[in-house]
């Protein structure tokens, strides 16, 4: 016969603490830090059931082979590389691999001397720089400014991604119109629209905003510049202060 | 400017034409220079140009750009995935489709799910691509035509883009700018009849193409004026990055649809024209050439519309969590949610409710890293680059417009030349400045 | 400026604005503003389709000074402002402006650093059309109601006395949002090119606002949306005269 007094848990001896007890009075009496879905922080706005949300672009670089034609561009560019005197590490700090994609981060120093070699080995031939586009990542610190050129090699049917860092404090790239002078106008709307300073560029003023504008507007520091819209008596905030899930 | 490094400077206000024409008389240069601001006949858009001229050579031209900027790529860091497509859709206003093509594209390979976009999506874009081609090109020959002198060849050009734009307002409800094609499929599937509108479609364009060039191909005035005009040789397109009818103009045929291809697009018969005359009449040529092309590739795309349909065809993804959820329908009031997914949500499935709110207010999350996606437009190479931060929003989009690339190479076209035909080399680049400006 | 300048109220100038309105509307030369998106579907309108050359508006003049009606056709960027303004400025009296499309009506989607979000802000408005972009169906009707406006705009005497009118009209009504000074719509107190009648005016915002008062059921007029896409009408300048009316709202 089960007398009532009787607790459940297994581990229970009359007259000793029982653990399974103590472990949850002690959870109980701990400070609760509500994170995540749970608890109104601001806004009461239970969104957020994402899951697992990474915030930063990944920063790793894909060990080799790198697969398809990519292979083979980074052999023809560590051998153009060495013919001129550096080391391919040095000229190009990260290979990235994602989505079918290459992606070559140079530093900035290397940047003409890796594209006239892109451009010039008859093995690499990407003839054609099809453009300059900015990113601005005000978290990373020291290389907030980046400059994305998209190359094609005509000739070898391939596509490979330049990319180069700046940081804010000194926002200096080397043009590469002396390479490709289809970058006259790509690297003066960057300029325009991120203030990243392209030195050696034979002209280099804003293109897109008017001549006299002051700031830069695709910054991430820089508002989207929208006014609340009101419509029969109801008032619609711009789209930068709306509710952002995100 | 100063009298010692440019000469003596003429402000021209108002009000002082005795001064003026004192002036002119006394100085012994020719040089002038003329501002074809951006108000101006050439229809092209807000395009400025800046000419020197001596006498009615062009000595300098300058292309002054920026009167259309919009902040398109700025607004689609405020907006969802989906919703971005009617920002990016804007920008090249004359073949908005293609828009909408390079971007979802771009973010279907961000999320990694491009082999599963549905079959029928697939071919229903390249049908809308291949017809938003046709009209791009009628309008472009229109425009051409007119900035010409001929206004006759606008109104053919605008009678038949017409008819592609009654089709596109079957398909996808609007004209222009429709919101048609979103990542994981496209908005809507083909409606009733709309497989007949395109039959008699393609019975109808060939011979009223046939009629623009009847009218065009052996004019003596119009090749006066396009052969030999504004000529850009192979070395200059690979310098100045210029893609497109231009680039094949020079005789390289490179077109992503061949080289590149997307969207199926290694499975359909078609050529791709080339001239080698680089000059503003091959590339009027080869414009044609692309419209009757674009007419083979509709014809494959209505053929495999047509056939069979197995059990399960949606245009959409079926991915809940990516699929934009809304089965539309046109109802008596316009296109909407259809009735049957509107008692689906509210009546059957809590977990479709759900979906459909979570997609529609918060949208999907695409996992971060960025892509460069090029898609063939009208113009040439038209490539979307996106970033993504792991958000609901793209954190950055910044579109490779040919227009934008293009127009640069508008100097090294007409320096050299008369004034008339800078018209001319700016009409056969045909720029968009929606898409040089965004 | 002329004749009727000069002439008394009376049925001799009323005879007059009949026949000037009759020709000024009749050969209304735009100075196509065309910017963007809407910029195609005016030309789709001047196309054989939907033909603008019957109402006379074929030619569309090239320069400023023969132009009569400016439609600023797309989104005005915040560089093309100044010169949205100087072609205004160029146009010789009688002018009137169609804001086409939602872009130029109010900053459209566009709610951002490069758009100007209306082109009231610049130049004042006679008829705003929305859409995005409005179908050239949508451009006729407000350009027939343009015309109309034209037809009915008084000259001399009685014009400054329907200014008078409207001004008072304009000064009385209330605001849409709570805590907001003026009205969205035409620019504060610009009445250039405003000619619908003024008694009418007057007395028909005083019927509708006891009328409203009355009967607090929505009024929604015709929006005729047969099938897909067509028929939203392009709107006089100030808030919305179709629609709902609710009670305590002004029109």
């Amino acid at each position: 016969m089960t007398s009532e007094n009787t607790p459940v848990t297994g581990g229970a001896r009359r007259g000793q603490p029982d653990p399974a007890a103590e472990a949850g009075e002690h959870r109980l009496a701990q400070q609760v830090e509500r994170t995540g879905m749970f608890g109104t922080g601001t806004t009461g706005d239970t969104s957020g059931y994402g899951g697992l949300q990474v915030r930063r672009p990944d920063q790793s670089a894909t060990p080799r082979p790198y697969g398809s034609y990519f292979d083979e561009i980074a052999d023809r560019l560590t051998e153009g590389l060495e013919r001129t005197g550096t080391a391919f590490p040095e000229a190009v700090s990260r290979v990235a691999v994602e989505r079918g994609e290459l992606t070559l981060h140079v530093p900035r120093e290397h940047l003409v001397a890796v594209a006239r070699l892109l451009r010039d080995d008859p093995s690499l031939a990407f003839e054609m720089c099809l453009g300059v586009s900015g990113v601005h990542y005000p978290w990373d610190a020291g290389r907030e400014l980046h400059a994305v050129y998209p190359l094609l090699s005509i000739t070898h049917n391939r596509r490979v991604r330049l990319e180069v860092t700046a940081p804010d404090s000194d926002p200096r790239v080397p043009s590469l119109v002396g390479v490709y002078p289809t970058c006259d106008w790509h690297e003066r709307e960057t300029w325009d629209f991120f203030g990243l300073v392209f030195d050696g560029h034979p002209a280099l003023t804003r293109i897109e905003m008017p001549d006299d504008w002051k700031g830069h507007p695709q910054r991430k520091d820089y508002p989207l510049g929208g006014i609340p819209v009101e419509y029969r008596g109801a008032t619609v905030p711009p789209p930068e202060d709306r509710r952002a899930y995100s | 400017m100063t009298a010692e490094t440019e000469g003596r400077v003429y402000n021209v206000g108002g009000q002082d034409w005795d001064e003026i024409v004192a002036a002119a008389t006394e100085t012994t240069e020719e040089r002038l220079v003329v501002n074809m601001g951006p108000q101006h006949p050439s229809t092209h858009g807000v395009l400025r140009l800046i000419l020197t001229l001596d006498g009615e050579t062009v000595t300098e031209l300058r292309p002054v750009i920026g009167y259309l900027h919009t902040g398109i790529e700025k607004n689609m860091e405020f907006r969802t995935w989906t919703q971005g497509v009617t920002f990016c859709t804007r920008m090249d206003y004359l073949a908005p489709l293609f828009n909408e093509t390079a971007y979802c594209l771009a973010v279907e390979r961000l999320l990694g799910i491009e082999q599963e976009i549905p079959p029928r999506a697939t071919v229903l874009r390249v049908l809308m691509m291949e017809l938003n081609r046709i009209s791009s090109h009628m309008m472009a020959i229109g425009t051409f035509g007119m900035e010409l002198g001929a206004t006759t060849v606008f109104l053919y050009g605008l009678r038949e883009r017409e008819k592609v734009l009654d089709l596109f307002e079957l398909i996808s409800g609007l004209r222009m700018n429709h919101a048609y094609i979103r990542p994981g499929g496209v908005s809507q599937d083909l409606p009733n009849g709309a497989l007949e509108r395109l039959r008699e479609f393609l019975r109808v364009m060939p011979p009223l193409i046939g009629e623009l060039r009847a009218l065009l191909d052996a004019n003596p005035i119009y090749v006066a004026r396009t052969k030999n005009v504004a000529y850009l040789d192979l070395a200059g397109c690979m310098a100045l990055g210029v893609t497109g009818p231009v680039l094949r103009a020079t005789g390289l045929p490179w077109d992503l649809r061949k080289s590149q291809p997307y969207c199926g697009y290694e499975t359909y018969e078609f050529d791709v024209p080339t001239q080698t005359s680089c000059d503003a009449y091959g590339r009027y040529l080869i414009r044609m050439d692309e419209m009757e092309e674009s007419l083979k590739i509709i014809s494959q795309c209505v053929d495999r519309l047509a056939a069979k349909r197995p059990k399960d065809d949606p245009v959409m993804i079926h991915d809940a969590k990516i699929g934009w959820p809304a089965r539309l329908a046109v109802g008596p009031d316009g296109l909407g949610n259809s009735p049957a997914h509107i008692a689906h949500i509210m009546g059957q499935s809590m977990e479709a409710l759900i979906h459909h709110f979570k997609l529609v207010t918060e949208g999907f999350r695409v996992p971060p890293g960025q892509v460069y996606m090029p898609v063939e437009s009208p113009r040439g190479e038209l490539g979307c680059h996106a970033v993504s931060d792991g958000g609901t929003r793209p954190y950055r989009v910044h579109f490779r417009d040919p227009s934008f690339t293009n127009l640069q190479a508008v100097a090294a076209m007409s320096e050299g030349g008369m004034v008339a035909d800078v018209i001319a080399a700016v009409a056969s680049l045909d720029p968009v400045m929606g898409g040089v400006d965004r | 400026m002329g004749l009727e300048e000069k002439l008394p109220s009376g049925i001799l100038l009323t005879t007059v604005e009949k026949l000037a309105g009759y020709a000024r509307k009749v050969s209304v030369w735009p100075a196509t503003f065309g910017l963007a998106c809407c910029a195609m579907e005016l030309m789709a309108t001047g196309g054989p389709r939907h033909d603008l050359a019957r109402f006379g508006m074929e030619r569309a003049s090239n320069t400023p000074r023969q132009a009569d009606l400016m439609v600023v056709a797309g989104r005005v960027s915040q560089k093309m402002a100044p010169v949205l303004r100087q072609i205004y400025d160029q146009m010789a009296d009688p002018k009137w402006v169609i804001s086409m499309g939602v872009c130029a009506s109010s900053g459209g989607m566009f709610n951002n650093y490069a758009i100007v979000q209306g082109v009231d802000h610049i130049v004042p408005v006679d008829i705003y059309l929305p859409g995005c972009p409005p179908r050239p169906e949508m451009l006729l009707d407000a350009i027939v109601k343009l015309h109309d406006k034209i037809q009915n705009m008084k000259l001399g005497a009685n014009r400054v006395a329907e200014i008078e009118e409207l001004e008072q009209a304009r000064l009385r009504r209330l605001p849409l949002a709570q805590g907001t000074g003026s009205h969205p719509g035409a620019g504060g107190g610009q009445m250039a090119g405003l000619g619908a009648p003024a008694p009418t005016l007057l007395g028909r915002a005083a019927a509708e606002r006891d009328r409203a008062a009355a009967e607090p059921h929505v009024q929604v007029a015709g929006i005729g949306l047969s099938g897909v896409g067509s028929g939203m009408h392009g709107t006089d300048s100030g808030p919305p005269q179709v629609d709902a009316t609710e009670p305590g709202e002004q029109l």
